[in-house]
């Protein structure tokens, strides 16, 4: 029998909400929005974290607003299979390197969407040119470098809204 | 924001009740009406520095993104006409359907639906509609600050009715002791501003059966319908043999983030509705066309973003709730709109507001300001974001401590 996903209660999706949109949260904080014992809270959180349904945490970061430079490419992967090899097989390998940051595979024109990051456009196109490219199965790759980040993972990464609500009103 | 803004009336009263020597005899009507208690926080609010202002009546979301690209589509498209007088019929369609989907209510869009400039237009013109001089409007105490100046204004009585001490509720005993059976109008808000206090369908059918036996008409301000948390709101027209006799109001206010469009509807009989219209077209003509395209688009589209916003007020509700608690300020548990009701320590609660602007630098408005039923208890708003209601609580904590 094939391993079943893991399944949330409705309190744990809820949990992931909060979590979703800010991971950063103390425990006290979750335990009062969610009407629940601190205790609970921290026992979800493990549990999330141990079956896989949390994988991590990270800062969504616009590079824009630092004074260092951060490269960013798209890069889009044609591949051809065998009976030896399947998808997983070839995104277990590009998985590996530390460069890659996201990897998928989609529908469509191409086969995998890859975003590689790195300090330099020397450094992602070397990458790309001494580590994907030459993976047997890998047949095409077409490289898109980020010109500007405008929002990511639900971040906006403009001007946010001010409040210009009068302070007191009925 | 700009100084020309932040000098514009809060709630329509203006500075100054009293006339002055000038070339304008100020009507009776408007003299005897005192400018609005919720004025006096706004200006120490604006004194004062550094201020949380837990004293805001609506949303701190803005508008859901496609309601306003709708917005902003319209004005390309150069529609800056009128609309008709009761409102763009598609508008009043996609109402008809959403709230017969959301409220179980069922309202023609052609006789029983008119759109009006917010539910405040709405409220001002049916009172106009039905209440002639010394008739008589029953409101619950404490409520929301403008409804008595409306029935003022329409030449109408006001009988008070104090709501139930733990929940805020009307009960048909409090309204035959205020005497309500003699009124000819029963006007509220529920869920309730400044409350938070909702009426569930038990206690809501007793309203009902006491209007039915009393003769009386409702005009019932639903705009926080879909705000409660926990519980569905119930519509009084839903109940039976209560349709005919009561006026709905709503609107995209504060579902919708959408207050500073000003845009609402009142639904009822075609009569009354008719009547209201009569009011309406002479002296709004339509309500602003740019927002009635936000409206359309946002029944079509912006389910999603009101629930999102439902589930933040309701995380935040817990969390101020939680908080409230733990300060042992009594506070009951608020289920509708984004108010909650604590008691304040002493029981004088303008003292207590001014001082925990001054001292604690958090605004929050004092019960008084909605009525006497509202003495002793602090309205205290969850629409601000949850980093500054934790360091709101926090200064409260502080403040109450010292």
């Amino acid at each position: 029998m094939p391993a079943l996903a893991p399944t949330i209660c409705m309190n744990e999706r809820e949990l992931l909400d909060l979590l979703l949109a800010d991971a950063r949260r103390s425990t006290e904080d979750l335990a009062r929005m969610l009407d629940a014992d601190e205790a609970a809270v921290d026992d979800a959180i493990e549990r999330l974290e141990e079956d896989g349904v949390v994988g991590g945490y990270q800062a969504v970061v616009d590079w824009g607003e630092v004074d260092e430079e951060r490269v960013v490419a798209l890069v889009e992967l044609n591949v051809t299979l065998d009976r030896e090899t399947s998808y997983a097989d070839i995104a277990e390998r590009l998985a590996r390197f530390p460069e890659v940051q996201t990897l998928q595979l989609v529908s469509g024109d191409y086969d995998f969407d890859m975003r590689v990051e790195g300090d330099s456009m020397r450094e992602v196109s070397r990458f790309i040119s001494d580590k994907v490219a030459p993976v047997p199965e890998i047949t095409q790759t077409v490289t898109h470098y980020v010109m500007d980040t405008y929002k990511d993972r639900g971040v906006n990464f403009g001007d946010g809204d001010d409040d210009d609500r009068l302070s007191v009103s009925p | 924001m700009s100084e020309q803004d932040r000098s514009g009336d809060v709630d329509g009263t203006g500075p100054g009740g009293q006339s002055e020597d000038g070339a304008f005899g100020i009507s009776q009507r408007v003299q005897e009406t005192p400018p609005s208690g919720i004025r006096r926080f706004f200006e120490l609010a604006e004194e004062a520095e550094d201020v949380i202002s837990l004293g805001v009546g609506e949303p701190d979301f803005s508008a859901p993104w496609a309601a306003r690209d709708a917005a902003i589509h319209s004005l390309e498209q150069g529609q800056t006409a009128y609309t008709a007088n009761r409102g763009k019929r598609e508008l009043r369609a996609e109402i008809a359907r959403h709230v017969d989907a959301e409220y179980d209510l069922q309202y023609d869009p052609d006789e029983e639906i008119l759109v009006t400039t917010g539910v405040s237009e709405g409220i001002d013109v049916a009172l106009r509609a039905v209440v002639d001089p010394g008739d008589t409007v029953a409101v619950p105490d404490p409520t929301y600050v403008s409804y008595a100046p409306g029935v003022t204004f329409a030449g109408g009585e006001i009988c008070q009715i104090p709501t139930t001490e733990d929940e805020f509720r009307l009960t048909p005993e409090a309204m035959a002791e205020a005497g309500a059976d003699e009124a000819d109008v029963l006007l509220y808000c529920y869920p309730n501003n400044p409350t938070g206090a909702i009426m569930p369908r038990k206690e809501l059918a007793a309203v009902a059966e006491f209007c039915r036996e009393h003769d009386l008409v409702v005009l019932a301000d639903e705009i926080y319908a879909d705000l409660t948390y926990g519980q569905e709101h119930v519509s009084i027209a839903t109940l039976p043999g209560m349709r005919e006799r009561t006026i709905v109001f709503n609107g995209f206010s504060k579902a919708y983030a959408m207050t500073g469009l000003r845009l609402g509807y009142a639904m009822g009989p075609p009569e009354v509705i008719e009547a209201c219209n009569r009011i309406h077209q002479y002296t709004m003509l339509s309500a602003p066309t740019t927002p009635q395209h936000a409206a359309i688009e946002a029944l079509r589209s912006c389910d999603d973003e009101v629930d999102e916003m439902v589930e933040e007020y309701d995380r935040r509700r817990r969390f101020v709730l939680s908080r409230f608690e733990e300060l042992g300020m009594d506070c009951f548990e608020a289920k509708g709109a984004f108010y909650v009701f604590p008691e304040v320590p002493g029981g004088d609660a303008e003292a207590f507001a001014e001082e925990l602007l001054t001292e604690a630098g958090v605004a929050a408005v004092p019960g008084d300001v909605f009525g006497d039923g509202g003495a002793g208890h602090l309205r205290v708003s969850y629409a601000t974001g949850l980093e500054d209601l934790k360091e709101a609580m926090d200064r409260i904590e502080a403040y109450l401590e010292s």
